[in-house]
C-alpha cells in the first residue's frame, strides 16, 4: 500500500487576492512504503509546497493527503500527530538549532511526542550513530559544533522522532562536496537501518542519481513525471529544458547518441558509464593496449 | 500570519505624497498628531477622519494595506476601549445597572479614543508608506542635525534606525520559517496550553537571536568593506529638496489644524 | 608583467580572547594574480580559502607575510579606504551585505560613504545597476528580490566603486540553480567587460572549471595553481582533498586508467564525447 497518495491535491496561495498562485495544481501521486524518492523541480515549481502538505504544516485548497491510507485533515484535531508520522527537515536546518546540549536538541521531538525518558535515550543515541556524531559530542552546547556538524545534529533531531516518512529538503545545501557525501552516507545509513520511506527534495539529479529508487519532478505547480530513476533520466533532453541540471556524464552520452553513437542505455553515474563503455569497447575488439 | 504586519513597510510608488519632501512630511505627521489631539468631539475627530481620507487617497497606496496596519491591534484597542467604558467615572451618568456605570468621560475616553488611535496609526501609516526608510531616517538626521553640536550621535542613530527597518521583513520571514521548522518538530505553538507555547516560545526566540547576532556581525564586517566610517563626509543618493508642492500640503495641514482648534472652541 | 596581487609568504592564526595565538589557518601562502585574470580558490570547508580571502581586503592582516593589493600593503591601516575601494568584496549570505531597503540607495552605499558628489554617483549608480541587469528593480525593495538578483545588487554596489578587483567570497554557495547561473554570468561578464580582475572562492568544481586558473587550497595551502584543465586532470589528488572534479573529466580519467587513448585535458561534455568517439571509430 501507498504509504503517501494525494488525490487532486490543489494548493492556492493568497487566494482571493490579487496575489493569488497556485502552487500545487491537482497533483496525484502514489509514493510506495520503504524507497527513497528524488524530489526535483526548481524554485517556484511547487516542490517545497508540496512537501509541507505530506506532514499537514499546510492544508490543501482543495483534494486530499493520505498517509498510510488516512486522510489527514478528516480529524484536524490529529494533526499533530501526523507531524510525528512524516518527519520533515527544512533547508539550512542548523539555524533551528535551541537547546543547550545536542542531547537535548535531538530530544526536543521525541519529548515533545510525549515518550518515556528510557525510550528518548534509545532514539537520541541510535540516530546520533546513524549521524555519525560521537558520544562525547552529545553533552555540548550544539552551537559550538562546525557547520556540518550542526546540520547533522538537527538532521538527528527529526529521524528521533522515528517517522514513517523522513522528507528532507535540500539536505546537502550549501555543503562542500565532503560534507555532502557524509551526510548522504548517513541518510542511507539510516535508511538501511529502518527501512522507512525517504524523501529528498535536490536541485542536482547529479546528487540524488546515484540512490534513489525513484525521482519526482515537479515544474510549473504540475507533477511533470514521478518514475523510476532510470526512466527518469530516459528524459533527460525534457528534464534540461524545464531548467534542471542533468549530470554531466548524462550530458555527454546525449551527445553521443547526437553524433550517432547510441548505446540504448540510460547513463547517469560515472561509474555505470565507465563499466558500460569498457564492455563495449571490449567487444568491439579494440585492445586496451596503449 | 507573521506576513500580515505592515507597519514599517514601504510601498514605493509615484504619488504625490511619495514625492513630498519627507523632512516635510514628519513635520506635517506631528501637526496631524497635534490635530487628533485638540478636543474630544464628533466635529473634530471628523475633521481628523477627512484629513486622514485625504491623506491615504493621495497617497496612492491601497486602502486596504492601512486596514491591515490597524487589524493586529484592534483586539487590544477593543479591550482597552472596553475596559475604559467602564471605569471612567467622570461627567453625567447616562446609564446605571447595578454595579455597571457608563458615563459620558467614558465614552469619550473609551470610543474616542480608540477611534483616535486607529486615525493615528492610518495615519502615520501614510508617512511609513510613502517615504522609504532610508529617506525617513535622512529627513529625521537632518531635522535633527542642530543636536550634532550638542555631540548628541544623530547619524549613529538614523543608521541603526534604518538598518532595524530593513531587516524587519528578514527577521520575519526567519521567524515564520523557525516556527514551522518546530511545529515539524511537534512544537505546540497555536494550540496547546498557555505554558506549553510559552515554553515553546523559547525554541523559536533562541533560534531567532542567534541568527540575528550572525546577520548584525556579517553585515558589520559588509559595510565596512564598503568604507563606512560614519557620518562624516558622507553624501546621499538621495536628494531632499522642498518644492511648492510641500509647502501647499503644509500649509492645507495647518488650515485642518486650526479648523479643529476653532471646532473644539465652539464645542467647549 | 603586471600583477595586481602580490602575496608572500603569508601565516595567520586567529587569536583567542588573551591574545594567544591558535592553530595556524594560512600555513605560508604564495601567490599572485594578473591583472585582468579569472581566478578561482578552490577548497572544502576549513581549507583557509576564506581566510585567505578576509586578507586581500584587509578583514584580516597577516600574522606574519606581505598582501600587497595593487601596490598596497593590507597592513597599511592609513590606506584601508583606498584598498578596499579598489579590491571590493562581495560575501555568501546575500541578505547580510545589503545595508539599504531600496535597491539603489544599497548600491549607492559605498559612494555615500566615500563622499562621491551626487551628480557623478548617480551616474554610477545607473551604470552599475545596468550592468548586472538590474535597472529595472532600482526602486525594489532587495526583500522582493530573489537570492541570485540579491546578489547581483551586492555585485552591483562593488562596481560602483570602479574596483580593479573583485574578490568573491563562495557568492552562490546559498543559491539556487538559476541564481548560480545568473551570479556567475553576471562575473564573467565584468571580467571580460569591465577588465575586472576577479578572485572567485568556491567549493563547486563547475565554476572554478570555467576560470583562467585554478588554485587549489588544503590545510592553509595551496597544493595545486595551474589551468583549470590542467588541475581536473589529476583526479585522484583532487578527490583526496575531498573535493569534486567535471564527471567528463573523471570518465576520460577512468578511461585512461583501463588503458585507452584519452586526452588529458578533457573538462567539457563535448570534448569528452568526442574523444569517446575516436575510441570507436
Amino acid at each position: 500500500m501507498a504509504i503517501i497518495e494525494t488525490q487532486e491535491l490543489t494548493y492556492t496561495y493568497s487566494q482571493g487576492s490579487p496575489f493569488e498562485k497556485t502552487a500545487v495544481d491537482h497533483v496525484n501521486l502514489k509514493i510506495d512504503e520503504g524507497i527513497i524518492v528524488g524530489v526535483m523541480g526548481h524554485t517556484g515549481s511547487g516542490k517545497s509546497t508540496l512537501i509541507q502538505h505530506f506532514n499537514g504544516l499546510l492544508q490543501p485548497t482543495s483534494g486530499k493527503v493520505l498517509i498510510d491510507g488516512v486522510d489527514i485533515w478528516a480529524d484536524k484535531s490529529k494533526i499533530r500527530d501526523v507531524r510525528f508520522q512524516v518527519g520533515l527537515v527544512f533547508q539550512y536546518p542548523e539555524y533551528q538549532i535551541f537547546e543547550e546540549t545536542v542531547y537535548k536538541d535531538i530530544a526536543y521531538g521525541p519529548r515533545n511526542m510525549g515518550l518515556d525518558e528510557a525510550e528518548i535515550k534509545r532514539r537520541v543515541m541510535e540516530t546520533a550513530a546513524d549521524l555519525g556524531l560521537k558520544e562525547e559530542l552529545l553533552e555540548r552546547s550544539p552551537f559550538e559544533l562546525s557547520g556540518g556538524q550542526k546540520r547533522r545534529v538537527a538532521i538527528a533531531g527529526v529521524m528521533a522522532m522515528e517517522p514513517k516518512v523522513l522528507i528532507l529538503d535540500e539536505p546537502t545545501a550549501g555543503l562542500d562536496p565532503a560534507g555532502r557525501d557524509k551526510i548522504i552516507s548517513h541518510i542511507k545509513q539510516y535508511h538501511q537501518r529502518t527501512k522507512n520511506t525517504i524523501l529528498i527534495v535536490s536541485h542536482s539529479m547529479e546528487d540524488i542519481a546515484g540512490f534513489a529508487d525513484k525521482i519526482l519532478v515537479m515544474n510549473k505547480a504540475k507533477l511533470f513525471c514521478y518514475d523510476d530513476t532510470e526512466k527518469v533520466f530516459a528524459r533527460a533532453q525534457e528534464i534540461a529544458q524545464i531548467g534542471l541540471d542533468v549530470p554531466q556524464v548524462t550530458k555527454v552520452f546525449m551527445e553521443l547518441k547526437d553524433k550517432g553513437l547510441d548505446f540504448g542505455k540510460e547513463v547517469y553515474t560515472v561509474g555505470y558509464a565507465r563499466d558500460l563503455l569498457l564492455r563495449k569497447l571490449a567487444e568491439k575488439g579494440g585492445a586496451a593496449d596503449c | 500570519m507573521l506576513k500580515d504586519i505592515t507597519i514599517g513597510q514601504f510601498f514605493p510608488g509615484d504619488s504625490l505624497v511619495h514625492r513630498l519632501d519627507p523632512r516635510f512630511k514628519i513635520v506635517i505627521t506631528i501637526i496631524f498628531i497635534m490635530m487628533l489631539f485638540t478636543g474630544s468631539n464628533v466635529i473634530c475627530l471628523i475633521v481628523g477622519g477627512v484629513y486622514t481620507l485625504l491623506a491615504i487617497t493621495l497617497s496612492g497606496v491601497p486602502f486596504k494595506m492601512y486596514w491591515k496596519s490597524v487589524k493586529p491591534l484592534l483586539p487590544f484597542l477593543l479591550i482597552t476601549a472596553v475596559l475604559n467604558l467602564f471605569l471612567v467615572d467622570s461627567g453625567d451618568t447616562l446609564l446605571k445597572w447595578k454595579f455597571i456605570k457608563i458615563t459620558e468621560g467614558g465614552i469619550d475616553i473609551s470610543v474616542f479614543m480608540m477611534i483616535r488611535i486607529v486615525l493615528l496609526i492610518m495615519g502615520s501609516s501614510v508617512l511609513t508608506y510613502t517615504t522609504s526608510p532610508i529617506t525617513l531616517t535622512d529627513a529625521v538626521e537632518r531635522l535633527l542635525s542642530p543636536l550634532k553640536k550638542l555631540k548628541f550621535p544623530v547619524h549613529e542613530l538614523a543608521m541603526m534606525m534604518s538598518i532595524a527597518l530593513r531587516f524587519i521583513p528578514t527577521l520575519i520571514e526567519e521567524t515564520d520559517k523557525i516556527m514551522s521548522a518546530q511545529k515539524a518538530r511537534g512544537a505546540e505553538i497555536d494550540t496547546g496550553s498557555f505554558m506549553t507555547r510559552a515554553r515553546n516560545m523559547a525554541a523559536i526566540m533562541i533560534p531567532l537571536f542567534v541568527s540575528a547576532f550572525r546577520r548584525a556581525d556579517e553585515l558589520a564586517t559588509a559595510m565596512e568593506c564598503r568604507c563606512y566610517n560614519g557620518g562624516e563626509g558622507r553624501t546621499r543618493l538621495r536628494q531632499l529638496r522642498s518644492s511648492g508642492m510641500d509647502y501647499i500640503a503644509l500649509g492645507v495641514t495647518i488650515v485642518f489644524y486650526i479648523a479643529a482648534i476653532v471646532v473644539a472652541k465652539i464645542t467647549v | 608583467m603586471d600583477n595586481i596581487i602580490e602575496i608572500n609568504d603569508l601565516h595567520f592564526s586567529y587569536r583567542d580572547e588573551n591574545g594567544n595565538p591558535g592553530a595556524e589557518v594560512l600555513k605560508g601562502v604564495s601567490l599572485t594574480v594578473r591583472r585582468g585574470e579569472f581566478l578561482a580558490v578552490l577548497g572544502h570547508n576549513g581549507s583557509g580559502k576564506s581566510t585567505l580571502a578576509k586578507h586581500l581586503n584587509a578583514i584580516l592582516t597577516p600574522t606574519s607575510g606581505k598582501v600587497i593589493v595593487d601596490g598596497i600593503d593590507t597592513s597599511d591601516e592609513s590606506k584601508l579606504f583606498d584598498l578596499r575601494q579598489r579590491a571590493g568584496m562581495v560575501f555568501q549570505n546575500p541578505d547580510n551585505q545589503i545595508v539599504s531597503s531600496i535597491v539603489e540607495e544599497d548600491v549607492a552605499f559605498a559612494l555615500e560613504n566615500l563622499g562621491v558628489p551626487y551628480e557623478e554617483m548617480r551616474r554610477r549608480v545607473d551604470e552599475s545597476l545596468k550592468a548586472v541587469n538590474m535597472y529595472d528593480y532600482r526602486l525594489h525593495s532587495p526583500s522582493q528580490l530573489s537570492g541570485g538578483q540579491k546578489q547581483r545588487i551586492a555585485i552591483a554596489g562593488i562596481i560602483a566603486m570602479q574596483p580593479d578587483c573583485i574578490i568573491l567570497d563562495e557568492p552562490t554557495a546559498m543559491l539556487d540553480p538559476q541564481g548560480r547561473r545568473e551570479v556567475m554570468a553576471t562575473i564573467h561578464r565584468m571580467n571580460r567587460e569591465k577588465g575586472i580582475t576577479i578572485v572567485l572562492i568556491t567549493h563547486y568544481m563547475d565554476e572554478a572549471a570555467q576560470c583562467d586558473r585554478v588554485v587549489v587550497m588544503d590545510k592553509g595551502s595551496v597544493v595545486l595553481d595551474d589551468t583549470p584543465a590542467k588541475v581536473f586532470s589529476q583526479v585522484e589528488k583532487v578527490k583526496a582533498i575531498g573535493l569534486d572534479v567535471p564527471q567528463a573529466a573523471e570518465l576520460a580519467w577512468e578511461l585512461r586508467k583501463a588503458g585507452y587513448d584519452m586526452p588529458e585535458d578533457i573538462l567539457t561534455e563535448q570534448e569528452c564525447a568526442q574523444a569517446i568517439m575516436k575510441l570507436f571509430a
